[in-house]
């Protein structure tokens, strides 16, 4: 028998046995980041294709949650960093060749882009905009001022925010081009900073950036068709769901298959899915709940068979959850040595 | 029996001394790691040597600039450690800073039907520990206090023991460790080994390790030096039950039986006379008893010893030519703890024959004769006044050639069913704690309960504390002055201490309670110093420097002043024996009735369903003393019992499962131990690392982790010839649950 | 200039001796470990037991993931090709620790993230790392690769050796003398 075995008595925290160096804060963050990237990369795509009223809801509506969703998973990134106070050195320097470095910067971008878009549209979403709190009304009087007028009853106070709106409405489709290629790289980013480490063999297949990017997409589409009250529009997201689906399950199969065709530290990485203990998390949540039985509801429901459509989105949401926070624990345990 | 008296008190925290700082709150935007690091150019250093083990070792202690303790790097000068400290040496730090230390004196006082210890001043307690030392001096005579010592503070109360009257003093050292060896080779080569062992290990072709697990024990200069021997492509030759570390890199591993390592001796002796494979020169030259050395020897041939060892005859004779080709640089290592079966002083007689045969003794690569540095004694101190007995006139028929001190004889001589007239009514234990050192616990703790006064010195909390009348907390080696350090070697050196920090809470020096007792009791005169730096400014000023300039040295390297390292060839040379030569048939054994020829005797062997108790060492750790030490505990902090896959797989056991042992005597573990399961052991044995499973659990790190193998060692074989407590007889076997236990008395 | 290190595993015994110093000599907190020993025992009792040690930490690699994957630059390379992290620039965001295979990393209770330096502030003073000058049995070198007369670099041109986990691409160099 053969026994390898630390005899200094290393027994770091987080570090060993097994490395859990991130906790719920990490998939969390990868959950929101690929919803907000999936909601504005829908939002962009149909405003350049001019459909921006025909999709209403996916240009307008949903994205409110892009901003919501990028500011809670940022706070959960800032939670997730043991050296808080230092935070600010991420903006300090832009590594080409970290991925990490490249999410902090990317959602720079994003994260003011999404407030940008939500408030562009914030006219048509909310015409009647003051509320019956009075120190919701103030705080809300820093950037607004009220208005006479029956349909729209306030307008932007500063100058600079009237024009810049102005602006912004005039140029919606190049907007719209800029946040399509930030969606994407954020989308995708999340899956390449994982297999951007070589030493944790569950995450270095290059086909996981793919995987998340479509996950998200998905995730975002899942919310559009919850969301929307348009009819047409819920089919067509239905749609969407159906294709990104099915190659989100193509995708996932062709991981498995190219783990188990690899080295012995990738096949035991896949063991874990296959007979170990992520084997009910992965198969049944994520795969069955989160995946294929959506799938399923919305074929039905193509061809005729009425489902609340709240049940699919829910559960691909929290099967996208569900997979983020598998792949972040799995895939520390998975190591070259020892 | 319903004990009254001596409770082993389990009462957790009693007094907080002095508090640690909590760390410094995280500045804002601290600087890089430049500013708070430590660096040689800011830092102090003082002299000191190592108190953790034995070995002494000398080195320096550094400082940073506010005063607190950094790390202690060995002393370069010192032929002991060549500059590096072993594990436990670098780890010291952790004695100073350990929180559980011992912090004021404590007196044991009785409240509300409990025994406890109440917190006292020096003075209160030094006074109380005079008036009861008195008191027992009138009424059964000075030679009933007794003192167990181990390490450099104990020479201080060895001192005032001798000077109070009696010489009743003993250090398990001897009885439960390298007696055997010391008395194997007083009797052969009329000198004993003494310790650093003078082993030419750097310059040896073949060095035969039997008994000695080298690299899991941590003899810092035999381990540098076997290292250097690996360098030299000298062949190792390793006879061990299971595969040790120094046995993975030995070219002949003998994968003896245990118990059965004379018979291996007395072969390859047969072998090694039978085909003349000896240094014929020498032993012509230099011993006496060949001829009936060779008529004893006949009928222990490798045949009939493959019988018994389960080692083949081939490898013996392979092994045997093996060190007969190295000779004269070949070491039949003697092993240090050699306390094993009662019998064992024969078995280091045939090591001691078996050096000789070869021809190492007094040779390069063998074995080299030390020198050790004197020095003056401080002038003014009267002589000690003759006692009207010792130690050996407790049972005068008895072991006759212990040349120091049995702690079990002292122990014999406390407890109720004490035979001899002669009886120990107090006890002084400083540096060792008897209780995880002394087998058979139960006995240990019967005779404390039957004497009149019990006083522990010691620096941590450990057992033995919980048995004490008057507890008093020493200062570490990290804090005060001491002896100068005169181990022999090649080289004879002078090591300095002094102290590098305060002592911390209000902990003192050994040397200070003696004088402050000896004060009490009229006997001032033998410590005419006020501070033991006096005594050091003398001695070094009579060796031709000074403490000040010893303070920036550290050590002082001297001349050997009369003979050399090694003998010459042909050198006339007068043994200290009987017979003025190598006693290869030793007269004063026979002159005693023992044998004057090493006899193989059969051990017992395991019962059905219970398996040998194997004890040695880890690196990281020494005695029981480091099992609580923060920096130490971080390497090891329990221990694990090896057992072999083959009974793991019967007993279907899992990596790391928790059992509990019971002996053959029926006592069961206060512990669980975890399990390790490793090739590396026998299927008759399992193997456990010593010095773990504490039950004071004022040492919170050390508290009930891993097991005690003292608790399991309660049959003990005692050798005729000196007293030694022979403790691997001890057989166990595993409860998987956790056994119900009966009101046990700790 | 290329600082590396090598290491008798024929010599070390497994003491920890290279732990404990690197503890006391760089502060490490107790519970953390910027070094650390290994045991590797193979083969059956009696007949082919065989036992390697060795005393890992970071191995400085040449091919290092941890550098490139840090967002802000706190983990750098600096003369020799010694790794280190710079405290007030580490945001603890623990991507290096998930980019090495060798778990050479940890997170310091205060907030960054720390390793072995290879001693660095000893090389500035001419010394040699606290593991290496420590070590009872004299089995670590340590020195300049680039030099050919280092005794890293004549001891490695002389002896079989192996580096861990060299398919992970690291180019580590801490030499494993076997």
């Amino acid at each position: 028998m053969k026994e390898e075995l630390i005899i200094s008595g290393r027994n770091i925290p987080n570090i060993d046995p097994y490395l859990h160096i991130w906790h719920w804060q990490i998939p969390i963050y990868l959950f929101l980041g690929g919803l907000a990237a999936g909601i504005l990369f829908f939002a962009a795509l149909f405003t350049i294709r001019g459909k921006s009223e025909q999709w209403n809801t996916a240009v307008k509506i949903t994205p409110i949650f892009a901003p919501l969703a990028l500011v809670l998973g940022l706070f959960a990134l800032f939670l997730d960093l043991k050296h808080k106070l230092y935070f600010w050195q991420l903006y300090t320097t832009i590594r080409l060749e970290s991925p990490m470095s490249w999410g902090a910067w990317v959602l720079m971008l994003v994260s003011p882009i999404s407030f940008v878009w939500v408030a562009s549209y914030l006219k048509e979403i909310t015409p009647k905009i003051w509320t019956n709190s009075k120190i919701v009304n103030l705080l809300i009087k820093i950037l607004i001022k009220p208005v006479e007028n029956s349909e729209i009853n306030w307008e932007w106070k500063w100058k600079f925010v009237r024009n810049f709106e102005k602006f912004i409405q005039n140029n919606r489709v190049g907007l719209a081009w800029i946040t399509i290629v930030a969606s994407v790289i954020l989308g995708v980013y999340t899956g390449i900073l994982l297999s951007a480490f070589n030493a944790r063999p569950l995450w270095n297949t290059s086909l996981l950036g793919i995987l998340f990017l479509t996950s998200g997409f998905s995730t975002a589409a899942a919310l559009n068709m919850w969301l929307s009250k348009n009819p047409e529009e819920r089919k067509l997201f239905s749609r969407f769901d159906i294709v990104l689906i099915i190659i989100e399950l193509f995708l996932i199969v062709h991981m498995f298959m190219g783990f188990l065709a690899s080295t012995e530290v990738q096949i035991e990485a896949a063991n874990l899915f296959l007979g170990g203990e992520f084997t009910i998390s992965f198969w049944v949540f994520v795969v069955g709940i989160g995946l294929v039985i959506p799938l399923i509801i919305e074929i039905l429901e193509l061809k005729g068979f009425h489902v609340p459509v709240a049940i699919p989105a829910i559960m691909i949401l929290i099967g996208g959850l569900i997979f983020r926070f598998v792949m972040v624990d799995a895939g520390q345990i998975t190591r070259y040595l020892y | 029996m319903k004990t009254t008296r001596r409770e082993f008190i389990k009462i957790s925290s009693l007094g907080l001394g002095g508090i640690m700082l909590s760390s410094p709150l995280l500045s804002l935007f601290k600087d890089d790691d430049e500013e708070k690091r430590n660096d040689e150019i800011t830092s102090k250093r003082y002299p000191n040597y190592c108190e953790v083990c034995f070995w002494n070792c000398a080195a320096w202690v550094y400082t940073n600039e506010k005063g607190e303790l950094w790390k202690i790097i060995g002393h370069e000068d010192d032929p002991n450690c060549n500059g590096r400290l072993c594990p436990r040496g670098t780890g010291g730090v952790g004695m100073y800073s350990d929180d559980d230390r011992l912090k004021k004196p404590l007196i044991r006082v009785e409240e509300n039907g409990i025994q406890t210890y109440r917190e006292a001043e020096w003075d209160e307690a030094l006074d109380l520990i005079a008036e009861k030392l008195s008191g027992i001096k009138e009424k059964y005579g000075a030679e009933s206090v007794a003192v167990f010592n181990h390490g450099s503070s104990g020479k201080h109360f060895t001192n005032f023991l001798q000077a109070f009257g009696s010489t009743n003093f003993a250090g398990p050292a001897y009885a439960q460790c390298k007696g055997p060896r010391e008395e194997a080779f007083e009797v052969t080569f009329g000198h004993a080994l003494h310790s650093p062992e003078p082993l030419d290990i750097r310059d040896t072709k073949c060095l035969v390790l039997i008994g000695s697990h080298l690299g899991e024990n941590m003899h810092n200069g035999q381990v540098q030096e076997m290292s250097d021997a690996i360098d030299n492509g000298a062949t190792i030759i390793t006879v061990d039950p299971r595969f040790s570390t120094a046995a993975s890199k030995s070219k002949y591993w003998l994968a003896i039986k245990p118990a059965t390592d004379l018979a291996l001796l007395l072969a390859w002796i047969n072998v090694i006379i039978e085909d003349e494979l000896y240094d014929k020169n020498y032993v012509e030259k230099y011993t006496s008893g060949f001829d009936l050395l060779k008529e004893h020897i006949k009928s222990y041939t490798p045949e009939w010893a493959y019988g018994k060892t389960t080692i083949k005859p081939d490898i013996i004779r392979a092994t045997a030519k093996e060190m007969a080709n190295a000779s004269p640089a070949v070491i039949v290592h003697p092993g240090r703890h050699t306390t094993w079966y009662g019998d064992d002083t024969q078995r280091l007689r045939a090591v001691a024959i078996l050096n000789a045969l070869l021809g190492s003794y007094g040779k390069r690569g063998g074995i080299y004769i030390p020198d050790t540095a004197s020095v003056y004694k401080f002038p003014g101190i009267p002589a000690f006044p003759k006692p009207s007995w010792s130690w050996n006139d407790i049972y005068p028929e008895k072991y006759p050639l212990a040349s120091l001190g049995v702690t079990n004889v002292l122990v014999d001589a406390s407890h109720p069913d004490n035979t001899s007239d002669k009886s120990i009514k107090a006890w002084i234990v400083i540096g060792t704690n008897l209780i995880a050192t002394m087998p058979n616990i139960a006995r240990t703790v019967e005779a404390i309960q039957n004497t009149e006064f019990v006083v522990v010195i010691d620096t941590m909390p450990a057992e033995i504390t919980g048995y004490a009348d008057v507890v008093l907390p020493e200062c570490t080696y990290l804090e005060r002055y001491d002896d100068l350090r005169l181990a022999q070697g090649r080289i004879p050196t002078v090591a300095l201490r002094v102290p590098a920090m305060e002592p911390r809470f209000d902990s003192k020096p050994a040397w200070w309670m003696a004088k402050q007792l000896a004060n009490r009791l009229n006997l001032g005169d033998y410590f005419p110093y006020e501070d033991y730096s006096e005594v050091l400014e003398y001695q070094l000023e009579k060796l031709g420097t000074s403490l000040d300039e010893m303070k920036t040295k550290g050590v002082l390297v001297l001349d050997r002043p009369y003979d050399d390292l090694y003998y010459k060839d042909d050198e006339e040379i007068e043994f200290h024996t009987n017979t003025g030569k190598i006693e290869l048939f030793s007269t004063s054994l026979a002159a005693y009735g023992f044998d004057g020829l090493p006899k193989y005797t059969e051990h017992a062997q395991p019962p059905a369903g219970f398996f040998r108790l194997i004890y040695g060492r880890a690196p990281m750790h020494t005695f029981s003393r480091t099992t609580n030490n923060p920096n130490l505990c971080d390497l090891q902090d329990e221990n694990k019992l090896w057992v072999n896959p083959k009974i793991a797989d019967q007993w279907g056991f899992t990596a790391d499962q928790e059992i509990w042992l019971q002996n053959q005597d029926g006592i069961v573990s206060s512990f669980p131990i975890k399990i390790r399961i490793t090739e590396r052991i026998r299927w008759d044995s399992v193997y456990m690392t010593h010095g773990f499973g504490h039950q004071s659990d004022k040492l919170t790190r050390a508290f009930a982790r891993g097991l005690s193998d003292t608790e399991m060692i309660t049959k003990i074989m005692i050798d005729p010839v000196n007293g030694n407590t022979g403790m691997r007889g001890n057989f166990v076997t595993f409860l998987t649950e956790k056994p119900i236990k009966e009101e046990v008395e700790s | 200039m290329r600082y590396a290190m090598a290491i008798d595993t024929k010599k070390c015994v497994g003491c920890s001796d290279c732990v404990v110093a690197c503890q006391t000599e760089n502060n490490v907190p107790i519970g953390y470990a910027r070094d650390w020993v290994v045991e590797v025992v193979s083969g059956q009792y009696p007949t082919n037991l065989e036992l390697e040690i060795r005393s890992e930490r970071c191995n400085h690699c040449d091919n290092t993931p941890c550098v490139r994957c840090c967002p802000t630059g706190a983990s750098h390379i600096v003369e020799g090709g010694i790794v280190l992290v710079t405290h007030n620039e580490c945001i603890g965001c623990g991507a290096c620790i998930q980019s090495c295979p060798y778990d050479a990393r940890y997170p310091h209770p205060e907030g960054y993230v720390d390793k072995c330096t290879f001693c660095v502030h000893r090389l500035n003073e001419g010394l040699k790392p606290a593991c290496v000058s420590v070590c009872p049995t004299k089995c670590m070198y340590f020195g300049d690769l680039d030099d050919e007369n280092s005794d890293v670099s004549k001891i490695i041109e002389s002896r079989k050796w192996k580096t861990l986990a060299p398919e992970a691409g690291t180019q580590p160099q801490i030499y494993f003398l076997v």
